[in-house]
């Protein structure tokens, strides 16, 4: 088999970019000798500063980045046009406001003829068609599959497996933080600070939860599976949004003597729908899932309904959501950017 | 009594006038005409349903009058809820007057809020209603929940619908 190098640089070490490299670290082995791909890290960025090794660097530089121990303390982020590399990861953090500082990272690899896989929602979720069409101009890929639903694969679900049918909607659970606060809180009968503070306490919740409670991290995901699965070209703003703060106990019991379940589901069809909201779930319906999971429906014009579930957030799962977006990049084309 | 009547029509102009005038003759109040073109007969007829208030007294007389003026009368029965959902409530909602809340619902003619229950935790505290809300069909479902939503936005009530 042909070996090829595809040279990878992470923006962003946080616990994303971090497990990133843990995973390719963990399969690269199995990847060269199954794919041929050989992975190589030549460069690390983050609020701190650099790390480069045009010919890879070692898990021991890695490691000593993340202590502190060996780091370039520029912020220079001119090394995404002049390191040379072929798939840029970026990690940083989501920011829906103005897309930064992700945005201005994925341009600049795009404009370096990078390809680019992200976990980063916000530059998708604010300027999704200007991102693809700069990325079609240089005949790249931008792949976002971490940026909804963390480890579950349901863009490339839909863009591959289920590219033979018409995707007639999306509803699902796509905030881990909600689903746990509302099951807590049906099961234990506990009110709604009390699971919030339990959640912090876990790390399941951020200490400013309100993305996640006021169903914005849901919304924002919406937004990017309806302007990548349905061709929509809407913004956070066109998303009806209620969150889950004004949810009792009392009403969670309520529900689960009429055989409900209550979760917060985001919906989107290629029509109208772009919703979030808290939403009486059957307790026999496949979108019944508890604690921390997520879980969507497709429906589909051919196939019917198809659910899948699984873990949304993590570093280790998220991470995995991107390794498969850049081995997906070379699975069919993209012979030309090789190294051999 | 409110009345949900079943018929079918031949698919050509002026023919649903020929229901509905003998309805307001025997003084019937007509609530809703559902006219599902979509929906045609295996002879080609369109079923149009229709819900109306009339005296007891002078249905029949009326289901008579229907026939001899070439109405297909296929039903006859007391309204009949075809559609329905569970919904929950989330605020103050018997302060903010429950009975208006619904009575939303139920004056559209076409829906209306069943098999309620109430849970109030304490005076100060938020309360749940969990109800079934009806609709002849699913578009006036659809429509009854979005009566709803307006309402409970207004008294700052939270409402949860299923799926
Ligand atoms: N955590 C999850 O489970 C999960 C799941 C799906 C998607 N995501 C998304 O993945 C992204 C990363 O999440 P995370 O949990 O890894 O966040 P995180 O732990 O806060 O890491 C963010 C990293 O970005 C770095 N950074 C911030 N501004 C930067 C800049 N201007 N230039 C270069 N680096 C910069 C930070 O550097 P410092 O450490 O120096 O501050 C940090 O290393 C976010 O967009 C998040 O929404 C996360």
């Amino acid at each position: 088999m042909k070996t090829k190098i595809i040279r990878i640089l992470i923006i962003g070490f946080g616990n994303i970019g971090g497990g990133v490299a843990e995973v390719i670290s963990r399969k690269k082995e199995n990847i060269a000798k199954k794919q041929g791909l050989v992975l190589k890290i030549v460069g690390i960025a983050d609020l701190k500063g650099v790390i480069i090794n045009k010919n890879g660097l070692s898990e021991e530089d890695i490691r000593k980045f993340k202590t502190g121990e060996k780091i370039e303390k520029t912020r220079d982020l001119n090394i995404i046009k002049e390191i040379e590399h072929e798939v840029m990861v970026e990690a940083t953090p989501t920011n829906i406001e103005n897309g930064e500082p992700g945005l201005t990272h994925i341009i600049a690899a795009l404009e370096s003829n990078r390809h680019v896989v992200t976990s980063n929602k916000g530059p998708l979720a604010l300027e999704y068609k200007r991102l693809m069409d700069l990325a079609a101009e240089r005949g790249k890929e931008i792949r976002f599959g971490a940026t909804v639903g963390g480890s579950l694969p349901i863009i490339s679900l839909v863009k591959d497996n289920l590219a033979s049918n018409g995707i007639i909607s999306i509803k699902g659970i796509l905030n881990g933080t909600c689903n746990y606060i509302l099951t807590r809180m049906a099961e234990q009968g506990l009110p709604y600070e009390h699971v919030l503070k339990e959640a912090q306490e876990l790390g399941i919740a951020e200490s400013d939860p309100s993305k996640d409670v006021e169903g914005i991290d849901t919304a924002v995901k919406l937004v990017i599976l309806a302007n990548s699965v349905f061709d929509r070209d809407v913004s956070y703003k066109d998303v009806q949004i209620t969150g889950i703060k004004d949810i009792t106990s009392e009403a969670l019991e309520m529900a689960d003597e009429a055989g409900y379940a209550i979760k917060l589901l985001g919906e989107v069809n290629k029509g109208g729908c772009l919703k979030v909201a808290p939403r009486l779930v059957p307790k026999d319906n496949p979108l019944n899932v508890r604690g921390t999971l997520n879980v969507v429906t497709i429906k589909t014009d051919l196939a019917g309904n198809i659910t899948i579930l699984g873990k949304g957030a993590g570093p280790i799962e998220t991470a995995s959501a991107i390794l498969s977006d850049i081995l997906g990049i070379y699975k069919h084309n993209n012979e030309n950017d090789f190294i051999i | 009594m409110k009345i949900s009547l079943d018929i079918e029509l031949k698919d050509i102009p002026g023919q649903l006038i020929l229901a509905l005038k003998p309805i307001s003759d025997f003084g019937g109040n007509i609530k809703t005409v559902l006219h599902q073109r979509d929906k045609k007969t295996p002879s080609g007829r369109i079923p149009v349903q229709i819900v109306f208030e009339i005296e007891e007294s002078k249905l029949a007389r009326l289901v008579e009058r229907l026939k001899e003026g070439d109405v297909n009368v296929a039903r006859v029965g007391k309204e009949r809820l075809k559609e329905s959902m569970v919904v929950l409530l989330i605020g103050h909602i018997v302060h903010t007057d429950i009975g208006d809340t619904i009575n939303s619902v139920d004056s559209t003619g076409f829906a209306e809020v069943v098999e309620l229950s109430l849970s109030m935790p304490g005076i100060e505290k938020k309360s749940s209603a969990l109800f079934t809300l009806s609709a002849i069909a699913k578009e006036e479902l659809k429509k009854a929940l979005d009566i709803l939503k307006e309402i409970a936005k207004k008294k700052g009530i939270l409402v949860i619908s299923s799926i």
